[in-house]
């Protein structure tokens, strides 16, 4: 039988499938339920730097408000004990998820700046978690910063979480940079132990009567698979860490994809959001049937098989032969 | 274990004993006893033990009569129990305190003694409620300080437990309830060494129970009632000298001695005061200084009021007393005089004849009774000095009032403000702050490093005003090495620090009378420290001069933004204080600082802590002393508290109230009875708004939602005639009428800049946004000041154009509803209220001829609270008539309106037949028959009967002098019984269901806010599943009662549930519908409020959210359908159609509760989902039935 073993941030792992950073670490049940569907590490849901900072002014600003103003009403909500703010309830949440399985659990971190905030890298390493992925998301719409001040905060940061933890670092980041390739590999000299290719923006959609912004969640096709699977053809070799592919795996397909192009491990949310854990139990027997039928040893055997530096034509990936992808599109009859 | 030193208020000294020495405890709130009870659950909630380790059970109750009813079943049943009140709650006790009496039960009641409403409301303190439960033969032990109020409440249960009488333990309403100050405070060892637990297990024997049966509290006849009554004559007896025991055990415990009756002063006094509670601090003090001088006086403080020992009280008297002064803080109209004053003399004529009495009839000394400090007024060591004088008198004057003027029956004394007993060691600082700035907080923690870091005593002390948003604060804090023996306010010219957080304060009150000379002025300006002095008042810079303060100033505001603290300058400004005030090295300071922000905000998160640190750090950087130059030449001066204009009332007898200066007041300024005009809140220009809308007319639509939503009634439009726009002020703005029933018109949307509070509901509620710039729409906010001058002249303006006739209005639809006249205007609410809305609108639609009982709670403070009132009038001088009762009874007192209403029409009836020949058969039918249904209908019938009373203007019949008394009821009258749900679900139910079941026709709006608003958020029935209020602190694990479903069960009671920001048209329709119904109706308003901890500008998006996820269903049931064959519900909301999480978790109440406790939140949550899914079935079910006539 095929060997599906792996290797991610230096954690050995049975098999390639990871579940990401996805409301599916919310609940200790659910993480149980895909530890036995054959899920190999989990990356709990990211803890946003807005969540550490702004959950605690805002119910400062709201146990305060109107407070101390009139003589009948001093205050209007009571006094609790202690209250267990994001980070602390995200940390003892993760450190029971930790005691409940024993695949790897990968702690989520999601911000920008380099505040105080990140103090907390260290405490979900405190609170268990094997590795940590640390999400990098910043919309850059100001005119006046240029792309290397943009870099070099991601840069930065990334050296600053690395300095503050001993577990492995991997990092997430969009697929919108100009020299991706230098940054990838900056982030690696930065601290990264590995990347994680790619976020996935949820885009907020117009609505046209209230004439208003909505938020709009959709799940993720495999569709999507495409860039991410792309890149890390691209970097594999190239920039020496490790990739998981995120965005788009669906399928065992995509999962055998993610591997040809370099990456040690695919992680995936929505497929499992739709249909749950238990579909991991198909995309896993299905890797092992393809495998099997297809005559192939192990994971290790075929990862970055079609990466463009073991391809005998890269060009197809540097330039997407996209000119060919246009001309081949025809209307059906 | 070791005694601590504590900084507390007077509330919690008694309620941390309490707590620790009972059982159970039964609770309501009422101001200002309210916190004691929420210590008791909070405490309860985090699992804190009484002295026998056990937590004890805290319950809420529906009514302060119910809590009483809970207390004495669980005392019967043998349970430790209390409870904790005040004024009218403890009157609603006195039944069952009559009965736990006659039982001998042991218990003590906590009160912090507030003002029995009269004329009016009072939230203050006094002995009214206290003295109108002596009869019911409780003990009755006073406490005049914090320290005190802590160690009585142990000394009360002690005595309770031995000697079977019920104790209640009192001290003055906020004077020493809400007094910060520094106190020793007992162990649990300490209780334990008091408490003997055999006296418990007595009371515990003494309780009902199956296993040893017996019947207690039989009816019994003539025969034996009187003999059984006399029975506890032995306990009564036998008491004092219980109390005295138990004082003298706890002397011995800790030190501090009481007696039944303590006398302070000389030995050899020739006057003396007698006193109790509070104001026997002052007294005692006063009485010190003067002693010390030589003369010849001294205090009796009455600590055991009841059972009252003669014996005692004549072995404390110095004998060799000539007069005393007995100094009642209540009012007895009618008596003799007050109580206290009654029974000191009773007690000096039986004293003769007690056994070796050095007094006799002959030569007893002269006594005198007065009152001071009602609702507490002021009373200070002048007064005390005052009344010393004036029993040096030959003749002093009996009856007497201190602390006030009576130039009606000039009852009062006259004493000298200056005089003072203050320790020349002892600091003394004021601070005026904005409500929403954290001054008091921050002061109450300054009070708490300085009581407990340092030697010093400290003492603070907090006054509030009477407004809800925009409000200013006062903080009084002494602090120095002598004890602080002054319960009262620092006094003009003697402050050593005066700070002022607010800078426009300047403008309007006269603050540096406070300071005294070479005083420290702390000021927070925007303008820096060489260009401020242009800015300051001409009365202000006068004042510096002359008073030769020194000047500082930070900008506080500059700071806080840039450390992320908003508008809380707080900790800004606490900082600057200790460092100019020394009173403790700055280092130091600074790190007991934040040590102290760390204690309070630490488990709020980091970001809070690092934000207050970092205020801290840059404050006095930007700290700056100001040079004073030689002279004053502002040509600013001090605004009129209200424009010369006013009429005279106003001006003459509010204005000073408005200007802090009501003290001065006379009695015959103010009305006999309570009866004020209507009207006056436009007079009082606060100008609190940072910002207002601007009217964009290019886009708007004429909608008038923005109208609609407005809490304050600053926004309003009209239509009006084009010929009346010549003389517009030049930046007036006007578009054309786009009313289909207005052609041709003008039509303004105008806003009231110096009223609005800058809430910007409006803007929310606008929907007409500007194609090429969405963020732009017809309502935008903006800078007050800039437009402030020019929209006050457009506001006047506006103002100064016709009303529409009502008759031609048709008030169906949102925009021409708003086109009538807000008779409700300009209220003290909160900023973004959601309550006003409603109420305003019950004034527009039906102001004009609605007569309106309105429950206690947030809607009676803001309705009725002076010295200025929102209800008002309009240019006939109707308006409605607006009058407050109590909190539990308004339902009843509002069908009594209805009652008179429904009497003198049938009256008016039966006259206006007998009438024929002078009025004329088609005056007498068009009276009698008149179809009232439309505004025209109205007005034909008050002109109707203004004709019958010019007819009968000059006859002498008595008759016709009755018809023309009573005519004005032959005009239909709208009746609005108006209150919130704590009134409504809880302490009123039961009358407003009496009320409902009349079927008589009464308007009743339930301004449902699911929480007990006024006093702080406590817990009502209203209050749903899974949100945390006071008295919920867990949660409340139960869902909210459906008080609709409970009305509709009568069948002929329209009922409807609206949420304005869900749908505005509904909304209206359910209050036309309602008052059109001949019946009663019950309409149960959505309410966001401030107590829901939400951003209230987004107040109204929260409805829509509500009634969405199904939390709020909308719908109308109207009785009269049923009659026609159609199923009276008509709902008005679809199927949920959002998680009710995403309603929820908008709010601090409902999040609060996943940060304290995920597990529970998350099971409440699931039960909320339920509940909703229950309701939408039960609801959609109940509305599809059918209801015509079954058909063969």
């Amino acid at each position: 039988m095929a060997d599906l073993t792996t290797t991610y941030l230096g954690l050995q792992l049975k098999n390639p499938l990871v579940a990401s950073a996805s409301p599916l670490s919310e609940k200790v049940e659910t993480v149980c339920e895909l530890e036995e569907a054959g899920i190999a590490a989990l990356v709990m849901y990211s803890l946003f730097e807005e969540q550490i900072i702004h959950e605690s002014l805002e119910l400062d600003h709201y146990l305060d408000y109107g407070a101390e103003s009139f003589a009948e009403a001093l205050t209007y909500l009571p006094q609790i004990g202690r209250y267990s703010i994001g980070p602390e309830s995200y940390l003892q949440h993760l450190s029971r998820v930790k005691k409940a399985v024993t695949i790897p659990v990968i702690g989520s971190l999601n911000g920008v700046s380099t505040g105080g905030w990140i103090d907390y890298a260290r405490k979900i390493e405190d609170a268990g978690a094997d590795a940590l992925e640390l999400n990098i998301y910043y919309l850059p719409f100001d005119p006046k910063i240029v792309s290397a001040e943009l870099e070099g905060t991601y840069t930065a940061l990334v050296s600053n979480v690395k300095a503050k933890i001993k577990i492995p670092l991997a990092i997430k980041i969009s697929p919108f940079f100009t020299g991706m390739a230098n940054v990838c590999r900056r982030l690696v000299e930065a601290g990264a132990d590995g990347l994680v290719l790619f976020n996935r923006f949820y885009q907020p959609d117009f609505d046209l009567e209230e004439l208003e912004i909505v938020p709009n969640l959709t799940l993720s096709t495999s569709q999507e698979l495409r860039m991410p699977l792309r890149w890390i053809s691209l970097l594999y070799g190239r920039v020496k860490t490790d990739f998981a592919l995120t965005t788009g795996i669906h399928t065992a397909e995509d999962v055998l994809k993610a591997m040809m192009a370099g990456a040690n491990v695919a992680m995936l949310a929505s497929e499992l959001l739709k249909h749950g854990p238990r579909r991991a139990v198909e995309i896993l027997t299905n890797i092992r049937q393809w495998m099997d039928g297809h005559d192939y040893e192990s994971i290790h055997q075929m990862r970055g098989s079609m990466s463009a530096q073991a391809m005998h034509e890269p060009y197809a990936l540097r330039r997407s032969n996209y000119i060919k992808v246009l001309n081949s599109f025809k209307y059906l009859p | 274990m070791k005694r601590q030193m504590v900084t507390i208020d007077g509330n919690e000294a008694a309620a941390s004993v309490a707590h620790r020495i009972n059982e159970v405890c039964a609770i309501y709130p009422i101001t200002p006893s309210s916190t004691m009870g929420e210590f008791a659950d909070e405490w309860s909630a985090l699992k804190h033990k009484n002295i026998w380790g056990t937590v004890p059970l805290v319950i809420e109750m529906q009514s302060e009569g119910g809590a009483a009813g809970a207390v004495h079943g669980a005392l019967q049943t043998g349970a430790l129990t209390t409870t904790f009140t005040a004024s009218q709650g403890l009157l609603l006790m006195i039944p069952n305190m009559f009965k736990i009496a006659g039982e001998l039960t042991s218990t003590v009641f906590q009160v912090s003694a507030r003002t029995v409403a009269t004329h009016a409301l009072s939230i203050f303190g006094d002995h009214s409620d206290v003295m109108a439960v002596r009869q019911c033969g409780w003990g009755m032990l006073a406490s005049g300080s914090v320290q005190e109020a802590h160690d009585m409440a142990v000394i009360a249960q002690v005595a309770s437990l031995e000697a079977r009488v019920p104790f209640l333990h009192f001290f003055d309403g906020f004077r020493t309830s809400h007094e910060v100050n520094k106190i020793e405070q007992l162990t649990d060892d300490d209780l334990r060494l008091m408490i003997d637990d055999d006296l418990v297990r007595a009371h515990r024997a003494r309780a009902l129970s199956p296993d040893r049966p017996v019947i207690r509290g039989t009816a019994q006849n003539p025969d034996v009632f009187f003999q059984a009554r006399e029975t506890v004559n032995p306990y009564y007896e036998a008491c004092p000298a219980i109390v005295q025991k138990t004082m003298d055990k706890y002397a011995k415990l800790t030190g501090r001695a009481y007696h039944l009756f303590d006398y302070i002063g000389a030995p050899d006094a020739k006057r003396v005061l007698v006193i109790m509670a509070s104001g026997g601090e002052t007294a005692e003090a006063t009485v010190k200084h003067l002693a010390e001088r030589g003369e010849k006086v001294g205090v009796l403080r009455v600590r055991l009021y009841r059972p009252f020992s003669v014996k005692h009280f004549i072995a404390a008297l110095p004998k060799t007393v000539k007069s005393i002064a007995v100094l009642d803080r209540t009012k007895e109209p009618g008596a003799i005089g007050e109580p206290l004053y009654t029974d000191i003399v009773n007690a000096l004529v039986e004293g003769c004849k007690l056994e070796n009495s050095s007094l006799k009839p002959a030569n007893l000394p002269t006594v005198i009774g007065g009152r001071y400090g009602l609702s507490s007024k002021e009373f200070t060591p002048a007064m005390v000095k005052a009344v010393f004088d004036e029993l040096a008198k030959p003749e002093p004057k009996n009856h007497f009032t201190i602390g006030i003027t009576d130039d009606v029956t000039h009852t009062s004394l006259e004493y000298d403000p200056t005089f003072s007993v203050e320790h020349p060691e002892t600091i003394r600082c004021v601070f005026f702050g904005l409500g929403a700035d954290g001054t008091v907080g921050a002061n109450k923690n300054s009070i708490k490093i300085i009581g407990e870091e340092t030697d010093n005593n400290a003492q603070g002390y907090f006054v509030y005003d009477s407004k809800k948003s925009g409000s200013m604060t006062i903080s009084h804090l002494r602090f120095g090495p002598k004890p602080i023996q002054a319960p009262y306010l620092i006094t003009p010219h003697t402050a050593n620090f005066v700070a002022i957080h607010q800078f426009n304060f300047l403008e309007r009150f006269d603050i540096l009378k406070y300071a005294q000379p070479g005083a420290v002025f702390l000021l927070n300006s925007i303008y820096a420290p060489e260009e401020v002095w242009h800015h300051l008042p001409r009365e202000v810079q006068e004042d510096i001069i002359k008073k030769q303060l020194k000047f500082y100033v930070i900008n506080a505001y500059d700071v806080a933004q840039k450390a992320g603290m908003g508008e809380r300058i707080n900790t800004i400004m606490q900082t600057c204080f200790f460092a100019i005030s020394g009173v403790l090295p700055r280092d130091q300071a600074i790190k007991q600082i934040k040590k102290t922000i760390k204690k309070t905000y630490g488990k709020r998160g980091e970001a809070v802590v690092k934000k207050n640190y970092k205020a801290v750090d840059q404050s006095l950087a930007n700290l700056h002393e100001v040079k004073v130059p030689e002279k004053a030449a502002s040509s600013l001066t001090r605004r009129l508290p209200v424009p010369v204009q006013a009429p005279e009332f106003v001006r003459d007898i509010l204005g000073p109230m408005i200007a802090f200066e009501g003290d001065s007041l006379p009695v015959s300024a103010l009305p006999k009875d309570g009866t004020f005009p209507t009207g006056t809140t436009q007079w009082e220009k606060r100008n609190i708004a940072l910002e207002i809308p601007v009217w964009e007319p290019d886009l708007c639509i004429q909608c008038g939602k923005c109208v609609f939503v407005c809490p304050h009634a600053v926004i309003r439009h009209k239509v009006y005639d084009t010929s009346l726009l010549k003389n517009t002020p030049a930046t007036f703005k006007h578009l054309e009428s786009k009313f289909k029933e207005f052609p041709g018109m003008a039509y303004t949307v105008q806003v009231a800049p110096e009223d609005c509070t800058g809430c910007s509901l409006c803007v929310e509620a606008c929907p007409a946004k500007d194609k090429s710039q969405v963020g732009r729409k017809a309502l935008n906010m903006a800078a007050q000041p800039p437009l402030r001058e020019a929209e006050a002249a457009n506001w006047d303006f506006f103002l100064s154009l016709p009303e529409l006739d009502r008759a031609l209005v048709n008030p169906g639809t949102v925009k021409n509803s708003q086109l009538l006249e807000p008779l409700f205007e300009f209220s003290g609410a909160c900023s973004g209220c959601g309550e006003t809305p409603y109420v305003k609108l019950v004034s527009q639609l039906f102001g004009e001829r609605a007569i309106i009982a309105n429950a206690t709670g947030c809607s009676s403070i803001f309705g009725g609270n002076l010295p200025t009132t929102p209800w008002s009038f309009n240019k006939d001088g109707r308006g409605p008539a607006w009058s407050n009762s109590l909190f539990e009874d308004n339902a009843e007192f509002g069908l009594g309106f209805r009652l008179t209403l429904d009497k003198h029409n049938e009256y008016a009836g039966e006259l206006l037949v007998q009438f024929v020949n002078e009025l004329g058969q088609d005056l007498v039918d068009g009276l009698l028959n008149a179809d009232q249904s439309t505004e025209a209908g109205i007005t034909g019938q008050r002109e109707r009967v203004e004709i019958l009373k010019k007819k009968l203007a000059q006859s002498n019949d008595p008759r016709a002098k009755n018809l023309v008394s009573v005519a004005d009821a032959l005009v239909k009258k709208s009746v609005w019984i108006i209150g919130g749900d704590g009134w409504a679900y809880d302490i009123g139910y039961g009358g407003l269901d009496h009320v409902l079941a009349s079927g008589r026709n009464v308007n009743v709006l339930v301004l449902d806010t699911e929480v007990y608003s006024n006093t702080g958020g406590q817990a009502s029935k209203a209050t749903p599943r899974a949100a945390v209020a006071k008295f919920a602190a867990q949660g409340k694990g139960l869902p909210k009662k459906d008080l609709g479903l409970i009305a509709m069960a009568y069948g002929y009671v329209y009922v409807a549930r609206v949420a304005m920001g869900a749908s505005d048209q509904h909304t209206l329709r359910a209050f036309l519908e309602a008052e059109a119904y001949d019946g009663p109706s019950l309409i149960i308003a959505y309410s966001h409020c401030i107590a829901h901890g939400i951003d209230m500008v987004k107040g109204l998006e929260q409805q829509k959210l509500a009634v969405q996820s199904g939390m709020w269903p909308l719908y109308r049931y109207d009785p009269r359908l049923a009659a026609t064959g159609k199923n009276p519900l008509v709902i008005e909301f679809k199927q949920p159609s959002i998680p009710v999480d995403q309603y929820m978790y908008n709010e601090t109440r409902y999040r609060m509760l996943v940060q304290s406790d995920e597990q529970r939140a998350e099971l409440l949550l699931k039960e909320s989902r339920q509940d909703v899914r229950k309701r939408w079935q039960f609801y959609s079910q109940m509305a599809a039935m059918h209801f015509g006539e079954k058909k063969e």
